[in-house]
């Protein structure tokens, strides 16, 4: 993608991304990442016949949330974008995911972390993409 | 027992959410006192681990199923003292506010167990 566009050293902007507010949003991505991954493995482990849809959803949410994370915390301009990104599409899974569960909740016998929007976590997954692409503009150079 | 500990461990992180947001107000970062606090919420985490290990070797089993009784047990241990860690490198007022946001999932985790543990 933009790889090859800037190719700033994480040493020199490393401190922008996941500092000040920054470090709020590093802590919750790192609970979210956590969570939703022991939320699929668990799942996955014990029984993944009785939801599959909604589990492989939580193991893509646990990869996108760690992703975000890491970019967060090696910071500099590439990490920004691919963040910035991977924020976007968060939202878009929420947002997607979220309405998918209240329309045919039959596909979907177990939950996801993105379930209904989040509900099942004080809609932390639908605020999370916002203020993390709110911060992610703001660190722009 | 389980139970009494996962009140106690809820109201001290509310405690110390407070107490940690109160700082950030004020726009301090995290100080000695407050790695103070931590470190007693931690210890009660400790404890409601121990307990709750030793009630499941006795045979006592959760409502929700035991991996997922042991999944928070280990996440409630670590949340505080990983808000913390992150706090110590970040010496101003958003240490204290992850500080705090620790301490409010922390919270969120206990109310979790105890409907995990059927209490």
């Amino acid at each position: 993608m933009t790889e090859s566009a800037t190719d700033t050293t994480p040493a020199d902007e490393g401190d922008e991304l996941g500092s000040g507010p920054g470090r709020v949003l590093v802590w919750f991505y790192g609970v979210f990442t956590v969570a939703a991954a022991s939320r699929s493995i668990v799942q996955m482990i014990m029984d993944f016949g009785k939801a599959p849809l909604a589990y492989v959803l939580s193991a893509v949410a646990a990869c996108v949330y760690g992703f975000i994370t890491y970019s967060l915390v090696r910071g500099g301009e590439k990490a920004r974008r691919a963040a910035l990104v991977c924020c976007a599409a968060e939202l878009l899974f929420v947002l997607v995911v979220g309405t998918w569960t209240l329309a045919d909740a039959s596909a979907f016998p177990d939950k996801t972390v993105w379930s209904d929007y989040g509900m099942g976590y004080l809609f932390i997954p639908v605020i999370l993409p916002v203020l993390g692409m709110l911060w992610l503009r703001r660190n722009k150079r | 027992m389980l139970d009494a500990l996962t009140v106690a461990v809820a109201a001290a992180a509310l405690a110390l959410a407070a107490w940690c947001g109160f700082a950030a107000y004020r726009d301090q970062p995290t100080k000695d006192w407050h790695f103070i606090g931590m470190a007693v919420v931690a210890v009660l985490a400790l404890a409601q681990l121990v307990v709750g290990l030793v009630q499941l070797g006795r045979g006592e089993r959760p409502e929700q199923g035991v991996a997922i009784f042991v999944a928070y047990l280990a996440g409630a241990f670590a949340a505080v003292p990983a808000a913390g860690f992150l706090s110590l490198s970040e010496r101003t007022k958003w240490g204290s506010v992850t500080v705090s946001a620790g301490a409010v999932v922390l919270a969120v985790l206990e109310v979790r167990l105890y409907d995990i543990w059927g209490g």
